[in-house]
């Protein structure tokens, strides 16, 4: 329960400081039919994603201890959707899982940049081509 | 063999999965974390030149490094002719075919001094100087006077017989001259053919550019290529020595085996590797040696088309996935 609890804490004061900047497509992500009555299982249509997102989202997600299943697939290849389905151990929901997940996948893309531009400023690598 | 490296037989690879998540292993924990990433993650820079960049991201899932390069080839934006307007073209090529030709000229304008145009608009109020730059060419040819005599060359005979991307000019609109004083808008090669031309034969148009994604034309895409390949892996089982171990080598490209004092080959560069199997057709060298790759080092390159370099494409492919995952962690859940 205190787990779940921080969780939304950290939720709420993220969806603060970013709404006033930026606007959110409503149609972006929605529910689909077949999720499990206490959400810990449910499946999402993200619209005008592919295997980039897809993909990655799928592995981190994997990555959680708390999610038992995590797969997504791409109905029909000439429509722009993507669909995920999570299913967890029952102690996070299925969209706590999502929102982890995007947001590990965030910090990963952090430390990339970082460790790129340390690697850059660092120099050391040749500028002509071997 | 470690559980990741990927099998390479004579006819199939084997243990091409990942299999580090929670719950596959006992011994192991698997779940994601942030601080082990850090401590295991590595980039090793090979080169960087302005327009190609080679290196090594280790440690790291395919399903992320995938995404990186499906980002640079298809969602990193860059400029390109979107609209073409002929007020002249007397030359053999046709209008449509002039115009995507134009279209697919690379072009050295930093996409980070354009601002994206709203399809929203009206389209007569679409494209202002903040979105649109506008290129002209404008080109006749003539016959050369002062041409020698008996020449039966094109490009001595008459004068602009040949027109090249260079001759597209920037007609700056507005403030753009300011705007764009420390990067002069040119084409990145200057020397593709675009037409032929014969005396009395006029070319005379605008191209307007607009900021894209590659995903909509290949066009805007940023990069020429950007791969990876996984870092090779040659595993000797059993001494190979004689003349056994120069046929060996002579298996591999150059640079990747070499023999040591005792006749004896080893495994010099494997990175220069390029897996052709070439190897496991010689039954001499049967059960000897076993070719692999490693599943989570990943050997980039990348090569930029010109208006950016290609660190930045990369830069900007990182920010790309990051912005898609906080904005999509924000959009509110219909149902």
């Amino acid at each position: 329960m205190a787990d779940s609890e921080d969780v939304s804490m950290v939720e709420e004061k993220v969806e603060q400081t970013e709404e006033q900047e930026q606007e959110y497509d409503l149609e972006k992500i929605k529910l689909l039919p077949g999720s499990s009555d206490d959400g810990t299982a449910a499946s999402f249509q993200i619209i005008d994603e592919d295997h980039t997102l897809g993909n990655a989202i799928r592995y981190i997600i994997m990555k959680n201890p708390e999610v038992e299943f995590c797969g997504y697939s791409i109905p029909h290849p000439s429509e722009n959707k993507l669909n995920i389905r999570i299913q967890t151990y029952g102690n996070i929901t299925a969209l706590e899982a999502l929102h982890q997940g995007l947001d590990n996948l965030a910090e990963l893309c952090t430390v990339i940049e970082d460790r790129f531009s340390e690697k850059i400023e660092a120099g050391g690598y040749k500028t002509v081509e071997p | 063999m470690g559980d990741n490296i990927v099998g390479i037989e004579y006819n199939r690879v084997t243990n091409a999965s990942s299999t580090d998540f929670p719950g596959h292993s006992s011994s192991e924990d698997n779940s994601w974390d942030i601080e082990k990433f850090k401590d295991q993650f590595d980039i090793q820079i090979s080169y960087i030149t302005e327009r190609t960049a080679n290196f090594d991201l280790v440690n790291i899932d395919t399903s992320i490094s995938n995404a990186f390069r499906r980002i640079m080839i298809a969602e990193v934006p860059s400029v390109a002719a979107e609209a073409v307007y002929m007020f002249m073209n007397t030359s053999v090529i046709q209008d449509e075919v002039l115009a995507h030709r134009i279209g697919l000229i690379p072009l050295k304008i930093d996409p980070d001094l354009l601002n994206w145009v709203d399809k929203t608009q009206d389209e007569n109020e679409r494209y202002t100087e903040e979105n649109t730059v506008v290129l002209s060419l404008d080109v006749v040819c003539s016959k050369n006077t002062h041409a020698p005599k008996n020449s039966t060359n094109p490009k001595e005979l008459y004068k602009n017989a040949h027109v090249y991307a260079k001759d597209l000019k920037f007609e700056p609109q507005g403030n753009q001259a300011e705007r764009f004083k420390n990067s002069p808008v040119v084409a990145s090669d200057p020397d593709i053919l675009l037409a032929k031309l014969r005396p009395g034969q006029e070319i005379s148009l605008r191209a307007h550019c607009v900021l894209g994604i590659g995903s909509d034309h290949a066009k805007f895409s940023p990069v020429a290529t950007a791969s990876y390949r996984l870092m090779p892996v040659i595993d000797i089982k059993e001494p190979i020595k004689g003349s056994s171990a120069k046929r060996f080598q002579k298996c591999f490209p150059s640079g990747v085996i070499a023999i040591n004092n005792n006749g004896e080959a080893y495994v010099k560069d494997a990175r220069k590797d390029t897996v052709s199997r070439e190897v496991l057709r010689h039954d001499e060298f049967d059960g000897k040696v076993k070719l692999g790759r490693k599943r989570d080092h990943f050997i980039f390159n990348v090569e930029s088309t010109g208006a950016m370099s290609p660190e930045e494409i990369f830069f900007k492919s990182v920010r790309v996935l990051k912005n898609k995952a906080q904005y999509l962690r924000n959009c509110p859940i219909s149902q």
